[in-house]
């Protein structure tokens, strides 16, 4: 209890911050770590509570980030039908909802198709994933403009009870924005892992044959974390899209889904704060170093970060300052001792 | 037809290292079921490590690429000493996470080291290629083909016929009953993670002088080593030769035929299709699922 109400307390703190703080380069840092801790907390789902280590999730992001730049930007593409299909430019929050689904729509497929497989399998069928799909973004450029970009994306704008639709044009409603989104995010995932769905995830983590052999239908849920996972990553990709208004191919590389590993394994895989932690240590930590040393050093430190974690700090930051943490988590939703693959 | 059988030439020379990667990969996962994304990263290593020996120092081709295998030995027996061994029996997502960081470091490290600029590896070959009937190739290409098909012949004679090779074999079916029998298997380990990183670093010192060497050369070559592996099923060393070369000639075909653009997708297609209709890969004799 004592959680829920430092939780609730802190996210007014961050909600009052634009208020009182009138740095804007600080806030637009925040803005964009906050999009990666959504994009962490997706992750998490998979990692930490099916014990299923997601290597393409940058895919889903980027994803997200295509559907919702192009369906605010309209397209026209020739699919080999006898017109090409021509989509108008639609508001940013139909765009944004758009690229929710579109990303769920893959999460799905992609479960479908790699929990045939566990381990070693569904990790590799995972990278292949967002590799093919960064050769599509680069080499389809009649929808996505290749590697010159789809530029020029409309900011996030929000329809308000009486004022009608708004412009967020500001760094201050960007990150509001992003911060309930974010909110949002966090309490789905909390309420899925307490859910029935949550039992039966970390049943199948904790001991598969074992849950299958109660009646829980295994893959099934697998395929419903999936969804969740990849439709909260296109959120994320949606809100990166109209924050930074420009997108490339490079959304889909694979240091993005490694930079949401470390922060989820370094926070605390398997326990709800645990990648809100790692993400502001990791997406805060870069910006802290900036110009202290070249990126290539920044990224051995990392690199080297990660190993000393797994190491030192198996279960992540979180459970290692547990007292607090284990009052507030129920029994069944502690993270195991090992990974639980 | 001829352009077919420039095709298939191509894809067999570019095939032969595609197979040493995948054996080398396949054998790390087999043997000790560690899942290797340090494995691009000692292609690359291999790689500058000719152009440092031929640019640099001026040392004779042939030598620079024994070194450079030399080297990479010792790199993989480093990395199983100092990160693999101290986790003893950690699971397959723990040590995933080790190997990831370890590439993180390495490909940085290059970059680093080497900067972002491709460099060209000078070989001692002559530029005209050779016109063979209704195909032409290049002499550097030809000395690729032999020596990849002599270091495959010379493995498999390692893994078949010497007293490692059967620790090697005892370990991969059954760790405690080897270990039982008296087969050191911490050595078996250090050995199998050192061979298979030599066969990557001799990949990329063969490949390295063929196109050009840069710092992410190794990422693209690490993942499509582990469709190679998947097309093979994991462990199965035949199935990973196999593999390597229709990758190669997947690529070659695809890239000639289809779209040189989606060229390096083929391979994750590849990788795709298979766990869609046969999981324990294509050439497994019975399922060794990781």
């Amino acid at each position: 209890m004592s959680g829920r109400i430092g939780g609730a307390l802190l996210l007014v703190a961050m909600a009052t911050l634009p208020l009182w703080m009138g740095d804007l380069y600080v806030l637009a840092i925040l803005t964009s770590t906050g999009i990666f801790i959504i994009a962490a907390i997706s992750l998490n789902l998979l990692l930490g509570f099916t014990g299923q280590l997601s290597l393409g999730h940058a895919a889903f992001f980027g994803i997200g980030a295509y559907t919702s730049a192009l369906l605010s930007l309209g397209f026209d593409v020739d699919i080999g039908l006898a017109d090409p299909v021509v989509v108008a430019p639609k508001p940013v929050w139909i765009a944004f909802l758009g690229a929710v689904v579109v990303s769920g729509l893959f999460g799905w497929l992609i479960g479908k198709l790699a929990f045939r497989v566990r381990g070693a399998y569904f990790v590799i069928v995972t990278i292949s994933f967002a590799e093919v799909m960064r050769m599509v973004a680069l080499n389809w450029v009649d929808l996505t403009e290749g590697p010159m970009a789809l530029n020029n994306i409309p900011p996030l704008s929000l329809w308000w009870p009486g004022r009608g639709v708004i412009t967020l044009a500001t760094k201050a409603q960007a990150y509001w924005l992003v911060l309930t989104v974010g909110a949002l995010c966090y309490l789905l995932v909390a309420s899925v892992v307490r859910s029935r769905i949550g039992r039966a995830l970390v049943a199948l983590r904790e001991n598969e044959p074992l849950a299958r052999s109660v009646g829980v239908r295994v893959t099934h849920y697998l395929v419903v974390a999936t969804v969740v996972s990849a439709a909260i990553a296109g959120a994320a990709g949606g809100l990166y899209a109209h924050c930074v208004r420009i997108v490339d191919p490079d959304v889909f590389l694979f240091i993005y889904t490694v930079t949401m590993v470390i922060m989820v394994v370094s926070g605390g895989k398997g326990t709800l704060a645990g990648p809100v932690v790692g993400g502001l240590i990791f997406g805060l930590l870069p910006q802290a170093l900036r110009g202290t040393a070249p990126p290539e050093v920044q990224w051995i430190v990392y690199g080297i970060g990660i190993i000393l974690i797994v190491f030192f700090l198996p279960r992540g930051i979180v459970p290692a300052f547990a007292g607090l943490a284990r009052l507030r988590m129920p029994r069944a939703l502690r993270p195991s001792a090992g990974v639980g693959s | 037809m001829d352009q077919f059988l420039q095709h298939v030439l191509n894809g067999v020379v570019l095939g032969g290292t595609y197979a040493l990667l995948g054996i080398g990969l396949t054998l790390i996962f087999g043997i000790m079921r560690v899942v290797n994304f340090t494995h691009g990263e000692l292609y690359a290593f291999g790689a500058y490590l000719t152009y440092l020996f031929v640019a640099l120092l001026h040392l004779d081709f042939f030598l620079s690429i024994a070194l450079a295998a030399l080297a990479g030995f010792l790199l993989g027996a480093l990395i199983e000493l100092v990160l693999l061994r101290p986790l003893g029996n950690a699971d397959t997502d723990t040590v995933m996470l080790v190997m990831i960081g370890a590439w993180i470091a390495m490909q940085n490290a290059e970059q680093f080291v080497w900067g972002g600029v491709a460099k060209l590896v000078p070989s001692p070959f002559p530029q005209d290629p050779l016109i063979i009937g209704p195909v032409s190739v290049l002499p550097l290409r030809l000395f690729v083909l032999a020596a990849t098909l002599v270091l495959l012949v010379a493995f498999y004679l390692l893994i078949d016929r010497t007293r490692l090779g059967t620790a090697m074999r005892a370990t991969f079916q059954d760790r405690d009953t080897a270990a039982l029998m008296g087969v050191d298997v911490r050595a078996v380990y250090t050995l199998t993670f050192a061979l298979g990183s030599a066969l990557a670093a001799i990949a990329g010192a063969l490949l390295g002088p063929m196109f050009l060497v840069n710092p992410t050369m190794g990422n693209l070559v690490g993942l499509k080593a582990f469709a190679i592996v998947i097309l093979g099923g994991l462990g199965n060393i035949a199935g990973a030769t196999i593999g390597g070369f229709v990758l190669a000639l997947v690529e070659e075909f695809g890239a000639g035929y289809l779209s040189s653009e989606y060229r390096d997708a083929l391979g994750f297609l590849v990788i795709i299709a298979v766990l869609a209709l046969r999981p324990q890969g294509f050439f497994a004799l019975k399922g060794r699922i990781g």
